[in-house]
């Protein structure tokens, strides 16, 4: 080791996808993500067997439906895969974007106290680089937390109920595998409809070194927001809160789609995305790292 | 944090020189444009700062109007007491904490703008180690290691593997960071530090929490990676530490700088300035040798149990006193204590201790600066 070999290595672009594989591993690894990932996945399991045993004491399938969000649920018992839409409906309001908060609320808060996040940025990992890398890596998990719903539900779905073709909320009937890819792509937009609780997670968690505080906050916001979503009087505000356009993924359920509230609902995304990113990389960029 | 805002991923700045696909990772050729200006005015300093001051919320200064000098190629102690700013300085100079006023050179180049290229050639060990308790201690490296976009992957087994035989874990590799000791722990934190070949190493109480065995393990280490021409910069509270192994010693008090210099002339001065030495004797009979002794010009007599320690006069002071003239030879000193009927077990001077200096410095006030 000696100083002529300390002169600088050469940084390649691809190197700095290491970290970010670093990351992703990091957090699959953990049991805590592991433990919401199993919530996540047996939430399908519960409303399948319930809506099972509803239905086998003979109170005929469209006894109970409907209450619940978009009318999937009467549908299950014709269908397994209006479990997959159902499970979705069920956990998007809550479960989902809790565990994406937990995720994210503990994502630069749980470096900083644990003292890591000072041995990362001298490695260096750079200020701007590790905000990307957690954010891409909270993203990641939306995906996944979203996808384990989708296939525990697929799986219950196939295991406790006939499977076939798919009628649609209009009425019109698609074949069994057209069913699934208009299943993948609800997916594909609950994911979407986390991103903005992502953002706003991590903007907690550059505020903070405690990781149960960012957690707590980011949670607490996304209840919040999701009664202020349900108050009447907010009515010119609530297409600004980040819950507002999510139960429109059932609109891929419609022949031919109604594609304006699944915009909408993007695009709010992505606007949370921007403000409460720039918010987190303004406040992560001058921070003073005591911890 | 004055950081050039990037306009992007920091990591897809485009590289300033490719060498060919699978060149190795250390290998010799043209340094990159960015590797600093070379020798130039603080070309012969590892770390400078100028008036470099810290004051945090409240106004209460951590660091005030610092100047330090740390040459190229020395083992630089830094020693002042709990709370006397020492993190504070360290954390500004990696770039974690923004200085409120004055600036700081790492490696000949601005501190915290040029941190991209400097930091990857700093390792770093800051208030303790801090892992992630539920990876392996391999696995920690790992993650610090990918961290560094200066790291090759293809290496980095390798590397992990070297940095935990250099610091005596290696058998303890695959057990998780949680069920480290104390003194695990902060290996594992110096094996992050030796994870590259280094031009400067930053150590802030390296061998807290370690057993004496493991104490002695790191001075040596230590020695071997300055032998090599690495520049370390070593914080501690240890003063035997710091003598063992510092050529150079800085001390900072309640968040400004005290002296630096040489360890060998920051001895000498406090020698001066303390008069010729310290006599100490072991006796049973301390009442007469305090008497002898006072007779013979000695000053500031203690007597402690069976000791008894006190001041050599120097050579004007001795003036007045028997015998007169030249201070009293150490030889004389004994024989009269022996003619006294004083028996005598030890005799001899101490020389000034780098904690003598210390406590001089800083003062002997057991609280801590607030």
């Amino acid at each position: 080791m000696s100083q002529a070999e300390a002169l600088p290595r050469t940084p390649r672009p691809l190197w700095s996808l290491g970290l970010l594989r670093s990351e992703i591993t990091m957090t699959f690894r953990r049991w805590r993500t592991l433990a919401l990932l199993a919530v996540l996945a047996g939430v399908p399991v519960v409303v399948g067997i319930a809506v099972k045993i509803e239905t086998g004491d003979g109170g005929g399938p469209d006894g109970g439906g409907g209450q619940g969000g978009p009318a999937f649920l009467s549908q299950i018992t014709h269908n397994g895969l209006f479990l997959v839409f159902t499970s979705l409906a069920v956990t998007l309001p809550f479960f989902l974007p809790m565990s994406v908060g937990v995720i994210a609320g503990d994502s630069l808060a749980g470096e900083a106290h644990g003292g890591t996040l000072r041995y990362l940025l001298v490695a260096p990992a750079g200020r701007t680089r590790l905000l990307l890398v957690k954010y891409a890596a909270t993203l990641t998990f939306c995906l996944v937390g979203t996808l384990v719903v989708a296939l525990s539900a697929l799986l219950t779905g196939a295991l406790l109920f006939p499977v076939g073709e798919v009628t649609l909320l209009s009425g019109t009937s698609v074949t069994f595998a057209e069913g699934l890819l208009r299943a993948l792509a609800i997916a594909v937009a609950v994911a979407l409809s986390l991103v903005g609780v992502a953002a706003v997670g991590l903007f907690v968690s550059a505020l903070t070194t405690s990781g149960i505080a960012a957690m707590a906050t980011t949670v607490g916001l996304l209840i919040t927001v999701q009664i202020l979503d349900n108050l009447p009087q907010l009515h010119a505000l609530q297409p600004y809160l980040f819950s507002h356009y999510w139960l429109s993924f059932a609109d891929l359920l419609r022949d031919p789609v109604y594609w304006d509230q699944l915009q909408k609902n993007v695009g709010l995304q992505a606007l949370y995305a921007l403000v409460f990113g720039s918010a987190a990389w303004a406040r992560f960029t001058t921070r003073d790292v005591t911890a | 944090m004055p950081q050039p805002p990037a306009p992007g991923p920091e990591g897809t700045r485009p590289p300033d020189e490719v060498p060919g696909p699978g060149a190795p990772d250390d290998g010799p050729g043209p340094q990159p444009a960015d590797d600093g200006p070379g020798p130039g005015p603080a070309g012969d300093l590892a770390i400078e700062t100028r008036g470099l001051t810290k004051a945090y919320r409240g106004g209460q200064l951590a660091v005030d109007d610092l100047d330090l000098a740390v040459p190229r190629g020395s083992i630089f102690g830094f020693l002042g007491p709990n709370g006397s700013g020492k993190t504070t300085t360290i954390r500004m100079l990696m770039g974690l904490i923004e200085a409120s006023a004055g600036s700081a050179r790492v490696l000949g180049q601005p501190m915290p703008a040029a941190g991209r290229r400097v930091l990857p050639k700093v390792g770093a060990l800051i208030e303790g180690p801090a892992l992630y308790g539920f990876l392996s201690g391999r696995d920690n490296l790992r993650r610090f290691d990918a961290a560094d976009p200066y790291a090759d992957p293809r290496t980095r087994t390798a590397r992990v593997g070297r940095a935990l035989e250099r610091v005596g874990l290696a058998a303890a590799a695959g057990k998780k960071a949680r069920a480290y000791s104390l003194g695990m722990k902060q290996r594992l934190g110096l094996a992050a530090a030796l994870l590259q070949p280094r031009e400067l190493l930053v150590l802030d109480e390296p061998t807290n929490g370690l057993d004496p065995q493991g104490m002695r393990e790191i001075r040596a280490l230590i020695r071997a990676l300055a032998a090599d021409g690495t520049t370390v910069f070593l914080s501690s509270h240890l003063l035997d530490e710091i003598e063992q192994v510092c050529t150079h010693a800085a001390v900072m008090a309640r968040g400004r700088l005290i002296t630096q210099g040489t360890v060998a002339a920051l001895s000498a001065t406090v020698l001066d300035s303390r008069g010729h030495g310290r006599l100490t004797v072991t006796t049973p009979d301390t009442a007469d040798t305090v008497r002898v002794l006072k007779e013979h010009g000695l000053t500031g007599l203690q007597a402690a149990d069976d000791r008894v320690t006190g001041e050599l006069p120097s050579a004007d002071a001795a003036m007045g006193t028997s015998g007169g003239g030249a201070p009293p030879d150490l030889a004389d000193l004994n024989a009269a204590l022996v003619h006294a009927g004083v028996r005598v077990r030890g005799f001899g001077t101490e020389r000034a201790s780098l904690e003598d200096i210390f406590v001089q410095l800083t003062g002997e006030g057991f609280d801590v600066a607030g």
